[in-house]
């Protein structure tokens, strides 16, 4: 397990302990936060599970893949600390990890 | 009115293979959809990746299975209602009447819903002002080019879309590209050449800038765009064109009185009727305890469903289950000659 920090739109914060291995979108969903849709499930084929991390987090992800930022350009607001949650899967390393939900998805 | 058995919302691959159901059955149906072909997520968002998990295709592209599909349905002539999104259903008596959003209206005994995620629609600037210019100086795609003529528009996006449009107009039109980073998804010989016209003068690129609002009377005049570092620029700007690619909506499936969950319908697992009689979700848009979002298992409800709509479309009728390789109804269904 390791704790993921949600902000959500309604200034709300849920801190949750999400499995490791899972993504941090599915987190999300799997424990009712609002505002990430992820309508594609997971395969980088929308950019519906879009969040901001939190900037002291930003170098501790995983690289983008091929792909990530082509969809991000399709994301509500994208910012420089854009990412989707379905491509940064919850380790140890992530441990403690604070995203925000943007208030919208598209 | 089209009268017809069996109305299917989305031409993706799990309605078309329950067109083929009904079709084996002695249904006839006809198919909406609010994209301008075939296919649903398959062709929109992945038509050159592989899909590798379709049961006995070892591997075939999004459009592959989408033309195979549309092969195994050409015996039952399915009549397609392309570029039309289903806005009204009402009952009447034992049929359903439903209106589309370009006036083509249908008379059926079932509705089966084979939605997706919802309807692609264009993704739109996040900037509330845009809204008021939108469809007269703003727009998501293009209908008419010769209103471009001799004018300065202003394109955001950096796919394949933008890209293209950009290089297009750039002959008759002054146009500036605008774009939130140096990268871009589109085709990397549109790339080279949006450059080339950028050194040339003939295309004016913004890249690491993002819209930050539109001003104008009745019209656009000014676009004011940010850069990353927080620069803002104000480009005179007659038009604005937004290519963000598309986003998948419920829309009107939210106001027929069915039970929806987390954007999804919820079905029966017997034969994927909805809460309301009559009317069937297949496909991604279902959800049941279990639910895999697979296009084999949109197959499968696919196939029930069909089975499902047969006590609506026939009442006075006993479906009995055949095979199809022995079956000589649906032999002749299929235009098998022997």
């Amino acid at each position: 397990m390791a704790k993921i920090t949600y902000h959500t739109h309604d200034n709300k914060t849920h801190t949750i302990d999400v499995q490791k291995g899972l993504t941090v979108m599915e987190g999300a969903v799997q424990n009712d936060i609002p505002g990430i849709d992820a309508d594609c499930g997971g395969g980088m084929a929308c950019a519906t599970c879009h969040v901001y991390v939190k900037e002291e987090w930003l170098d501790k992800l995983p690289a983008k893949e091929d792909g990530e930022e082509d969809m991000l350009d399709m994301a509500f607001e994208p910012k420089n600390n854009s990412r989707l949650s379905c491509q940064l899967i919850v380790s140890d390393e992530l441990d403690g990890l604070e995203v925000s939900i943007p208030s919208k998805q598209g | 009115m089209n009268k017809t058995d069996v109305l299917i919302i989305g031409a993706g691959p799990t309605g078309l293979f329950c067109a083929h159901q009904l079709g084996i059955i002695g249904l006839s149906c006809e198919i909406v959809d609010n994209l301008d072909k075939a296919g649903g997520q398959c062709i929109e968002l992945y038509p050159d990746k592989p899909i590798y998990d379709i049961p006995a295709v070892p591997e075939c592209t999004g459009e592959e299975l989408t033309n195979n599909l549309l092969q195994q349905i050409k015996p039952f002539n399915v009549n397609f209602h392309l570029n039309e999104r289903v806005e009204e259903l009402k009952k009447n008596q034992n049929r359903w009447h439903v209106k589309t959003s370009g006036g083509v209206e249908f008379d059926v005994a079932a509705i089966v819903i084979a939605g997706g995620v919802g309807s692609f629609e264009p993704r739109k600037f996040s900037v509330k002002e845009c809204e008021k210019f939108e469809g007269g100086s703003l727009f998501y795609s293009i209908k008419d080019k010769s209103i471009f003529k001799d004018k300065t528009i202003s394109i955001f996006g950096g796919g394949d879309s933008a890209l293209d449009w950009a290089i297009e107009l750039s002959n008759t039109s002054k146009i500036n590209l605008i774009h939130r980073r140096d990268g871009f998804s589109g085709a990397e010989s549109s790339v080279q050449k949006v450059k080339e016209l950028n050194e040339q003068g003939k295309l004016n690129l913004f890249t690491k800038y993002q819209m930050d609002s539109v001003s104008g009377d009745k019209q656009i005049e000014t676009v004011k765009i940010k850069h990353d570092e927080g620069e803002i620029k104000e480009i005179k700007s007659d038009y604005v064109l937004g290519f963000f690619g598309l986003i998948m909506q419920l829309g009107p499936i939210l106001d027929w009185g069915l039970n929806i969950n987390k954007k999804t319908v919820e079905v029966n697992t017997e034969n994927f009727e909805t809460n309301v009689s009559g009317i069937f979700a297949i496909g991604d848009i279902c959800s049941y305890p279990g639910k895999l979002k697979l296009i084999l298992s949109g197959f499968h409800e696919g196939a029930l469903a069909a089975r499902g709509c047969f006590k609506y479309a026939k009442p006075d009728e006993k479906l009995r289950f055949e095979f199809t390789t022995t079956s000589k109804a649906a032999q002749e269904r299929l235009g098998i000659k022997k």
